[in-house]
């Protein structure tokens, strides 16, 4: 369990973080949305501590991990995350399989022997079991994000991070990851914290949502209690895709661009 | 207008105390990392064949030409003057020896592939590569930045010995064909006045120029701006300020090995 309380983060004079405060189960799948600059990232690296946080406490489980300075103590903690990057920050200079097995050897005491079995394995589960000798410059936008999560999920980890994991990709292969997300808390039973502004994907796998709003989580809940919900900031952000009107925006657009 | 050239200054001053400061902490980070992790002794051979590799041919023709120009300036010099080429293998290997072969082999390491350390670093770092380092449980420090310091240690002395004798070499070539000078005199002019505290001074020099160069790639890589620019502007900085500083480090370390009597 993932318990954050108070926590704030200052960028330049301005509070990304403001006294924000979340409880993330064991198992969830949750989602937090809000708009871009919004502090979903800044929150996401506090919980990995690649980020400090001004103040306030994040407890996994039960520790609390913003005080830890000592880098080998914080290479403990980060032993139970994986992460994804929005943009999958696969190494460049390494195939597919040594950017997989590139965590085992710091974070496991798993025998060298071992790595290619688990990587194919972990190929074998995002569906790149031939992309192995590639380089990540060979890869697709949607292949590299299905590497960086196979990459994630090497070292089984508790928690897994997911940094805005559908954006820039076309709404086929955005569906694909989607699916995996889903397959992947369902088949290792990890718990998936996912930062995105896409609300189709939050609404469609989310066991939970919260919604960040000014440095702090305005609104929180199941998919289902938070279609119902009258928050006008948490309405407007989801409105066009929760209740999308097609024809009538194009009808706006077409009606502005005449009078133009 | 004062007021504004004295905040300007200040400004400029709190900046360059700022890089300075962590640039510092940097290098703290790397004796820490040093002394508390085993070595990537992969990355290190890696490094070590990729700085070797890339520079080598650009350092022999460097110092080959540069030791044959050498001895083409000595030996008309000593024409006009003596009505005959002397000295040529004295005059070409002491400036090669003691500063042209370290200084140009370390300018050389610097655009070639300090550059290139630059535009990595910067690029994983914009790329958010970095943080993947640590959230797959090793710091960049460990990974990057050591195995980088010491392949620059132990590849640019080698490549300014190398340079040295090619140097010397091109000189011989010159001073045989050119100017029909016997080969006996050309290594006896050498090897009559060369001691190996010559030799050192020189030597001695590029461990300084090799840990100058590591820093500043290193660093700007780690610091550069957001985007595909941020790194085009950090990779020519890192260059530029390579240079210069050679230089600058070159007269400081020289004033004090001859103080120390390595002259």
């Amino acid at each position: 369990m993932i318990e954050i309380k108070g926590l704030s983060k200052i960028y330049s004079g301005k509070k990304v973080l403001d006294n924000a405060g979340m409880v993330i189960n064991d198992g969830d799948i949750f989602s937090v949305i809000g708009p871009s600059g919004c502090g979903k990232s800044t929150l996401l690296k506090c919980i990995v501590r690649l980020i400090k946080p001004d103040s306030g406490e994040i407890l996994v489980d039960g520790k609390n991990v913003v005080p830890i300075e000592d880098e080998f103590e914080l290479a403990r903690v980060r032993k139970d995350f994986g992460y994804l990057f929005q943009s999958g920050a696969l190494f460049d200079s390494l195939t597919v399989m040594e950017n997989v097995t590139f965590g085992l050897q710091y974070l496991t005491d798993i025998p060298k022997r071992e790595y290619p079995r688990i990587a194919r394995e972990k190929l074998a589960l995002v569906g790149l079991e031939k992309a192995e000798n590639l380089k990540p410059a060979e890869l697709s936008g949607g292949m590299k994000k299905r590497a960086a999560l196979a990459r994630a999920i090497a070292a089984e980890p508790k928690y897994i991070f997911y940094d805005e994991p559908t954006t820039g990709l076309d709404p086929i292969t955005s569906d694909m990851v989607m699916g995996l997300i889903s397959d992947m808390a369902a088949k290792l039973k990890i718990t998936s914290i996912i930062v995105t502004h896409d609300i189709k994907l939050a609404f469609t796998i989310s066991t939970r949502i919260a919604m960040l709003y000014n440095g702090n989580f305005n609104i929180s809940g199941t998919p289902e209690e938070l279609r119902k919900s009258s928050n006008p900031v948490f309405r407007e952000f989801t409105e066009d895709a929760l209740f999308p009107d097609v024809q009538g925006r194009r009808h706006d657009l077409e009606m502005k661009h005449q009078r133009e | 207008m004062r007021h504004y050239i004295a905040e300007n200054v200040g400004r400029r001053a709190l900046s360059l105390a700022g890089k300075l400061g962590a640039a510092a902490l940097m290098i703290k980070s790397i004796l820490v990392w040093t002394f508390k992790a085993r070595p990537e002794a992969r990355e290190i051979v890696k490094q070590s064949m990729r700085i070797g590799v890339d520079s080598l041919s650009v350092t022999i023709l460097t110092s080959f030409f540069t030791g044959m120009v050498l001895a083409l300036q000595m030996g008309y010099t000593s024409k006009n003057l003596f009505n005959e080429p002397l000295y040529i293998g004295t005059m070409v290997a002491f400036s090669l020896v003691k500063e042209l072969a370290p200084v140009l082999t370390s300018i050389v390491v610097a655009g070639r592939v300090g550059a290139a350390v630059t535009a990595e670093i910067g690029t994983m770092r914009v790329t958010e590569q970095i943080d993947a380092l640590y959230t797959l449980g090793t710091n960049p420090t460990r990974y990057l930045l050591i195995p980088r310091y010491i392949a620059f240690m132990l590849t640019i002395p080698l490549l300014t010995v190398f340079a040295d004798f090619l140097g010397i070499f091109g000189g011989f070539l010159v001073s045989n064909i050119k100017f029909n000078v016997p080969s006996s005199v050309y290594w006896n002019d050498i090897f009559t006045f060369m001691e190996i505290k010559n030799f050192m001074h020189g030597f001695l020099k590029t461990f300084a120029f090799a840990f100058m160069i590591a820093t500043v790639s290193c660093y700007k890589g780690l610091t550069c701006e957001e985007g595909a620019e941020g790194v085009g502007k950090a990779t020519t900085q890192a260059v530029v300020l390579s240079m210069v500083l050679v230089m600058v480090l070159d007269y400081f370390i020289s004033a004090l090995l001859v103080a120390v009597g390595i002259i």
